[in-house]
C-alpha cells in the first residue's frame, strides 16, 4: 500500500469568510509554521488538491461553486472547514444569505473551530486530515479488490 | 525532342478551347483529359530524359514563324496590359509594360548582334521543374474543377467566369513550362511576363475593388521585375553579344546578373515585395494555390538557381541571400499576427521562400541542397495546405482559424490533411526541418553569422504560429452543430495526392536526395556534397518512427483505461459543461478563448511597413554598390 | 563504441527520472532554507509523484493521456539520443517537438487557464528557440561538428570559445527550468489558477508523468551545460559536475530573489540576450574562423 500521507496538496476556498481564517491558513505556510515541512502545496486548482480547505460560510451565490469545486476533486479527498464560520455558519448563521456550514453542500470530515482559527489548530486539522486521506485511500484500493 | 514545343503549345491550344466550350461538363471533361495528356507528355519525356543518361540537351528551333509568334504575343500583351491600365486608369504602370516591351523589341530586332544559340535547355533542374508543374499544378486544377464548382455555387454575387478561369490555368501552366525550359533570356521575359500577367487576370477574377486594387499590385512589382530583367538583356547583349543565361552566368557579367536576380526577387515576393502575393489571396483559393505557392513563386526562385553559380561569394549573392534571411524571419514574424488561415499560408510562403533564396545566394553545395530539397518539399506540402483551406472554406464557410476551434471533430479528413501538413512545416523531422539542419550547417561553412541569426529567430517565430494553429484545430469544438463536408471527390482526389506524396517524400529522403537533389545539384554547380551521413539519418529514421508510431502506440495504448470525465477549471462557475460559464450576473455566457495573435506588436499596420522601408532601403543601397562598382 | 553508447542511454533511461526528483527535492530544501523555512524532505517529489499516480483517473478529455505520454516519452528519446552522442542539432529540434506535444496536451481541452497557459507556453519557446539553436551552431563552430560524441572528445572544453553561449544558455535555462522570473506558463509555486497554466486540467497519474518529463528534461539540459566543460581529460568531467551544480544553485537563488516579469519583458530580454550574448560570440567565431 502506498503511503500517500506524505503529499497532502491542499485547496483553498474562502466562502464568505472575514477574512480572518484566510490570512490564518496562509500564515501557516509562512516560516514561522511552514507547513510545506508535510509535504504540504498550497494549489491553486481542485484537480490537483487532495484536502480542501473551507473557510468561511456558506451563501446562495457560492453553494454551487463550492459543490462543484468538491466534484472536480479526484478521489481519495478529504474536506476541512477551518473557522467557526465554516463549522457552523458562525455569526452569520442567521443572515437572509448564509446556508450555514460547509456541511450544508458537501460533506465535511474535519471541523478546525475558532475564530479565527489559531495556525496551530489549522496545522493540526490539517495532520488529522491527512490521517483520514491515507484511509481513504487505503479503503479505495481495497475496494478495488 | 518534338515533346518540348508540344508540352508548351498544348496547354494554350486547351485554353483557347476552354474559353471557347460554355458548357461545364463538357468543359470538365476536356480539363482532365488534357491534363492525363500534359502528365503522360511529362512522364514521356522524363523517361526519355532519364534513359538518355538524364545529360543536359540545349534545343535549337530555327522557325522563323516562332520567332513571330512571340513578337505578336508580346505587342498584344503590351496592349491587353495598357488597356487594362487605362479602364482602371492606372496609367503609370502601362508605362512599365510598354518601356520593357519596347526595349525588348528593339534589342531583338534593331540592337547588337546577338549570336544565334539554343533557345531551349532541357537539363536536371528544368525537368524537376516541368514534373512539379505538370503534376502539382495538374492536380491542383483538377481540384479547382470540384472547388471552382462550390464556390460559385456560395459566392452568387460574382458572375460565373469559369471558362476564363481554367483558360487563364491552362495559359499559365504553358507559360510555366515556357519558362523553365528556356535557355535565351529573351524568351524567359516572355513566359515571365505571361505569368506575370495571367497572374493579374486570376487576382482580378472576382472583381470586386479590392480584388482590383490587388491584381495592380501585384501588376506592377512583376512588370516592374519583368523590367529589369529586359534591362538586364540589353546591357548583356550590348557587353557580349549574347543574351543566353548559361552563358551570362559563366560570364559573371554582373549588372545583368543583379537585374535577373532583382526580377526573381519580385517574383518569389521576397521583401520589400512582398504585398503582392498577400493581395492575391481574394483571388479564388485553386489560383491561390496554384500561382501564389506552388509554381509561379518558384520561377523567381527557379532564376536564382540557375544563377546560383555566379552569385556564390559575389557581392550580388551577399544581397540576395540577406534579402532572403530577412524575409525568413520577418515574414514569419508578421505570420503571427494573422488570423485568417490564407494570409498565415502566404506569409509561411514567403517566408519558406525566404529561406531557399537565402541558400541560394550563397550558393555554397550544401545550400544548393537544401534550396533544391525545400523547393520540392514546400510546392507540395503548400499546394495540399491551400486546397485543404480552400475546402475547409467551402465547408466552413469561413477560413478564420479562430472559427476551426474543434475542426477535428467537425471535418476529420480535411483536418487529418491539414495536420500532417502543419507538421511537416516545421516539426523534427519531416521535410522542413532536414532542409533547416543543412543550411544552418552550410551557412556555417559559407561564414555567414547573420544568416544564421536570421535562421534561429525565423524558427522560433515560424513554430509560434503553426502550433497555435495546430492547438486550435484539435480539442473540442465550440459548437456543436454539425457541419457538412461539402468536398467533391476530385477535391478529395487531388488532396489524398498530395498528402501520399508529402508523405512519401519526408519517408524517402535519403534515397530522394541521392537520385534527384544530387544530380540536380551536381548539374548546377558541377560538385555535389551529400549533408546528410549515416548517423543523421539514423537519428532522423529514430525521430519518424517516433512522431509517426508513438502517438498511435499511446492512443491505443491508452485507450483502454477506465477514466471519469470531469468537468475543466472555470473557478467553479461552469454551467455544468465545458462550454458555458456563469457570469457575475447569474446569466449563463458562452466561453470563447481565442489564440493570441499580438497584433498591437506584430500587426500588418505596425510592422509591414517598416519592414518594407528597410528591406527597400537594403536593397536599393546594394545595388547602386553593386552597379557603380561594376560601371 | 556502440556499447558505451547504450549503456549511457540506458543509464540516462533508468537513472534520470531520479536525479532529476531528487535535484527538484533539493531545490525545494535549498528555497525553504533560503526563505528561513525547514523545508520538505529532499525525496518530497517522489512522495508526490507516487501518491499522483494512486489518485482516481481523472480527464477533462479523454485524449489529453495519450498526448501527455507522447511528450514524456518524446522526451525520453531526446534525452536518449543525446546521451547516445548524437547530432545536437537534431535533439533540440526534437525537443521542440516535445515542447508542442505539451501545449497540444494543455490546448486539448480549450479551457480559459490552460489556453492562457499554452499561449504563454508559445511564447516563451518563442524566446528560447533562437538561443538553444544558437548554441548547438555554437558548438559546431567551436568544434566542426554537431555530434556530442565527438563535442566532448575535444582536447579543449567548448566554453573556451563559447562563454557568451554559455551566457546565453544559462539565461534560457532559467526559462527552461520553469523558474521566476519566468515562469509564466506554469510555475512551480506560488499557486493560483492562471500560473498553474499548461498543467491546470491535467489530473493525478496525467500530471505525474508531466513532472516525471520535467525531470528528464532538467537532466538533458543539464546535459547541455556539462557539455561546454567536458573535455578529453578525465578531470574535465569532475569540472563540468561542479559548473552544473553551481549552474542549478544559480538557478534556484535567481528563482528565490525574482519576482515574475510580463511576457513583454521575458521575450525583449531574451532576444537581447541572445543576440548579444550568443549572436556576438558567434559572429566573432565565425569570422575568426575564415
Amino acid at each position: 500500500m502506498a503511503n500517500v500521507s506524505r503529499s497532502p496538496w491542499l485547496l483553498h476556498y474562502d466562502g464568505s469568510s472575514c477574512n480572518g481564517c484566510d490570512i490564518e491558513v496562509l500564515a501557516c505556510l509562512t516560516p514561522v509554521y511552514d507547513a510545506e515541512r508535510f509535504g504540504v502545496v498550497n494549489t491553486g486548482n481542485p484537480m490537483h488538491a487532495d484536502i480542501l480547505l473551507i473557510t468561511g460560510g456558506i451563501n446562495s451565490q457560492n453553494a454551487s461553486v463550492v459543490e462543484q469545486i468538491y466534484n472536480q476533486m479526484p478521489n481519495p479527498k478529504v474536506v476541512c472547514a477551518v473557522g467557526t464560520c465554516a463549522c457552523t455558519g458562525g455569526v452569520f448563521k442567521e443572515c437572509y444569505n448564509i446556508k450555514g456550514g460547509a456541511d450544508t453542500v458537501i460533506p465535511v470530515d474535519i471541523y478546525v473551530p475558532g475564530c479565527a482559527a489559531r495556525p496551530q489548530s489549522i496545522i493540526d486539522g490539517i495532520v488529522q486530515a491527512v490521517a483520514l486521506f491515507q484511509k481513504k485511500h487505503e479503503e479505495m484500493k481495497s475496494e478495488k479488490k | 525532342m518534338n515533346l518540348i514545343p508540344f508540352l508548351i503549345c498544348f496547354p494554350f491550344v486547351v485554353a483557347i478551347f476552354m474559353y471557347l466550350i460554355r458548357n461545364n461538363k463538357i468543359r470538365n471533361g476536356v480539363a482532365y483529359a488534357s491534363l492525363v495528356v500534359i502528365m503522360a507528355t511529362v512522364v514521356w519525356l522524363l523517361v526519355d530524359f532519364i534513359s538518355h543518361g538524364a545529360q543536359g540537351t540545349p534545343i535549337l528551333i530555327e522557325n522563323e514563324l516562332t520567332e513571330l509568334v512571340i513578337l505578336i504575343a508580346e505587342v498584344g500583351l503590351m496592349f491587353l496590359v495598357v488597356y487594362q491600365c487605362f479602364v482602371h486608369r492606372k496609367y503609370l504602370i502601362s508605362l512599365l509594360s510598354i518601356v520593357q516591351t519596347l526595349l525588348i523589341i528593339w534589342v531583338e530586332h534593331f540592337g547588337p548582334e546577338i549570336s544565334e544559340t539554343p533557345q531551349m535547355l532541357l537539363d536536371r533542374l528544368s525537368v524537376l521543374m516541368i514534373v512539379i508543374v505538370a503534376f502539382i499544378g495538374g492536380m491542383i486544377t483538377i481540384y479547382a474543377v470540384g472547388y471552382m464548382h462550390g464556390y460559385h455555387h456560395y459566392h452568387t454575387e460574382f458572375p460565373d467566369r469559369r471558362y476564363y478561369f481554367f483558360a487563364l490555368i491552362f495559359v499559365f501552366l504553358g507559360a510555366m513550362f515556357g519558362l523553365v525550359l528556356s535557355k535565351s533570356m529573351l524568351w524567359m521575359d516572355f513566359f515571365w511576363e505571361v505569368t506575370s500577367i495571367c497572374s493579374f487576370l486570376l487576382i482580378g477574377y472576382t472583381k470586386t475593388d479590392e480584388a482590383i486594387e490587388n491584381s495592380f499590385r501585384a501588376l506592377w512589382m512583376n512588370l516592374l521585375g519583368g523590367l529589369m530583367l529586359a534591362i538586364g538583356i540589353t546591357v548583356s547583349a550590348f557587353q557580349i553579344g549574347v543574351v543566353d543565361l548559361q552563358t551570362i552566368v559563366e560570364y559573371g557579367l554582373t549588372i545583368p546578373i543583379v537585374c535577373f536576380a532583382f526580377a526573381a526577387l519580385t517574383k518569389s515576393a521576397q521583401l520589400p515585395f512582398s504585398r503582392w502575393l498577400l493581395g492575391a489571396m481574394v483571388a479564388p483559393t485553386p489560383s491561390s494555390a496554384l500561382l501564389h505557392s506552388a509554381t509561379m513563386v518558384k520561377a523567381g526562385v527557379y532564376l536564382l538557381f540557375r544563377l546560383s553559380p555566379a552569385l556564390a561569394g559575389t557581392m550580388t549573392g551577399t544581397m540576395v541571400s540577406f534579402i532572403g534571411g530577412l524575409t525568413f524571419f520577418l515574414a514569419s514574424l508578421l505570420a503571427i499576427s494573422k488570423s485568417d488561415a490564407k494570409a498565415v499560408l502566404a506569409y509561411s510562403t514567403i517566408s519558406n521562400l525566404g529561406l531557399i533564396v537565402a541558400c541560394a545566394g550563397v550558393g555554397m553545395p550544401e545550400t544548393i541542397w537544401a534550396a533544391i530539397y525545400l523547393l520540392i518539399f514546400h510546392a507540395v506540402s503548400k499546394a495540399m495546405m491551400f486546397q485543404d483551406v480552400g475546402a475547409v472554406e467551402n465547408s466552413l464557410h469561413s477560413r478564420n482559424i479562430e472559427n476551426m476551434q474543434g475542426l477535428i471533430y467537425r471535418l476529420p479528413r480535411l483536418t487529418f490533411i491539414m495536420l500532417i501538413g502543419i507538421a511537416g512545416m516545421y516539426l523534427a523531422p519531416f521535410g522542413m526541418l532536414i532542409a533547416k539542419w543543412a543550411a544552418f550547417k552550410a551557412f556555417v561553412d559559407a561564414s555567414n553569422p547573420l544568416l544564421i541569426i536570421f535562421i534561429a529567430f525565423g524558427s522560433a517565430t515560424t513554430m509560434f504560429y503553426w502550433t497555435k494553429w495546430m492547438a486550435k484545430i484539435i480539442g473540442p469544438p465550440r459548437v456543436d452543430t454539425p457541419l457538412r463536408d461539402v468536398t467533391k471527390k476530385n477535391e478529395y482526389a487531388s488532396l489524398y495526392i498530395h498528402a501520399v506524396i508529402m508523405v512519401v517524400i519526408c519517408l524517402l529522403c535519403v534515397p530522394m536526395s541521392k537520385f534527384v537533389v544530387l544530380p540536380i545539384e551536381e548539374s548546377l554547380i558541377g560538385s555535389a556534397t551529400m549533408t546528410l551521413d549515416s548517423a543523421d539519418i539514423m537519428v532522423m529514421v529514430i525521430l519518424l518512427i517516433a512522431i509517426v508510431v508513438l502517438p498511435f502506440v499511446c492512443y491505443f495504448g491508452t485507450k483502454k483505461h477506465k477514466r471519469k470525465h470531469v468537468i475543466s477549471y472555470m473557478n467553479g462557475v461552469n454551467a455544468g459543461d465545458n462550454k458555458n460559464f456563469i457570469d457575475s450576473f447569474g446569466e449563463e455566457k458562452q466561453l470563447y478563448t481565442a489564440n493570441w495573435y499580438m497584433v498591437d506588436y506584430l500587426g500588418e499596420n505596425k510592422l509591414l511597413t517598416p519592414c518594407i522601408i528597410l528591406s527597400a532601403g537594403v536593397l536599393i543601397i546594394m545595388m547602386c554598390l553593386i552597379i557603380g562598382g561594376a560601371v | 563504441m556502440a556499447t558505451k553508447q547504450f549503456i549511457f542511454v540506458l543509464l540516462y533511461i533508468v537513472c534520470a527520472p531520479f536525479i532529476g526528483g531528487f535535484l527538484d527535492g533539493v531545490d525545494r530544501k535549498v528555497s525553504a532554507r533560503m526563505q528561513g523555512r525547514k523545508g520538505p524532505s529532499v525525496f518530497q517529489p517522489f512522495y508526490d509523484v507516487i501518491k499522483l499516480f494512486q489518485k482516481e483517473p481523472l480527464v477533462v478529455k479523454r485524449s489529453q493521456t495519450f498526448l501527455v505520454m507522447t511528450y514524456l516519452l518524446f522526451m525520453v528519446i531526446t534525452g536518449g539520443l543525446f546521451f547516445a552522442g548524437m547530432d545536437l542539432l537534431l535533439c533540440f529540434f526534437s525537443l521542440t517537438t516535445c515542447a508542442m506535444f505539451l501545449v497540444l496536451a494543455a490546448s486539448f481541452t480549450h479551457s480559459p487557464y490552460a489556453s492562457v497557459g499554452c499561449q504563454r507556453e508559445l511564447v516563451q519557446m518563442m524566446a528560447y528557440e533562437p538561443m538553444v539553436l544558437l548554441t548547438a551552431v555554437g558548438f559546431y563552430v567551436a568544434t566542426g561538428t554537431f555530434y556530442v560524441k565527438d563535442i566532448i572528445g575535444m582536447d579543449m572544453s567548448a566554453i573556451v570559445y563559447l562563454p557568451g553561449v554559455f551566457i546565453g544558455f544559462l539565461f534560457i535555462l532559467t526559462i527552461k527550468m520553469r523558474k521566476s522570473p519566468f515562469d509564466l506558463s506554469t510555475a512551480h509555486h506560488a499557486h493560483q489558477e492562471i500560473v498553474r497554466g499548461v498543467t491546470q486540467e491535467m489530473v493525478g497519474s496525467n500530471l505525474a508523468l508531466i513532472h516525471l518529463a520535467e525531470w528528464y528534461e532538467t537532466v538533458f539540459l543539464l546535459g547541455v551545460v556539462a557539455m561546454f566543460f567536458v573535455n578529453s581529460n578525465p578531470v574535465s568531467y569532475v569540472a563540468a559536475l561542479i559548473v552544473v551544480l553551481l549552474a542549478y544553485f544559480l538557478e534556484i537563488l535567481i528563482d528565490n530573489v525574482s519576482a515574475r516579469v510580463n511576457w513583454k519583458v521575458l521575450l525583449v530580454s531574451t532576444w537581447v540576450v541572445t543576440l548579444v550574448a550568443g549572436g556576438v560570440n558567434l559572429t566573432i567565431l565565425v569570422l575568426m574562423h575564415r
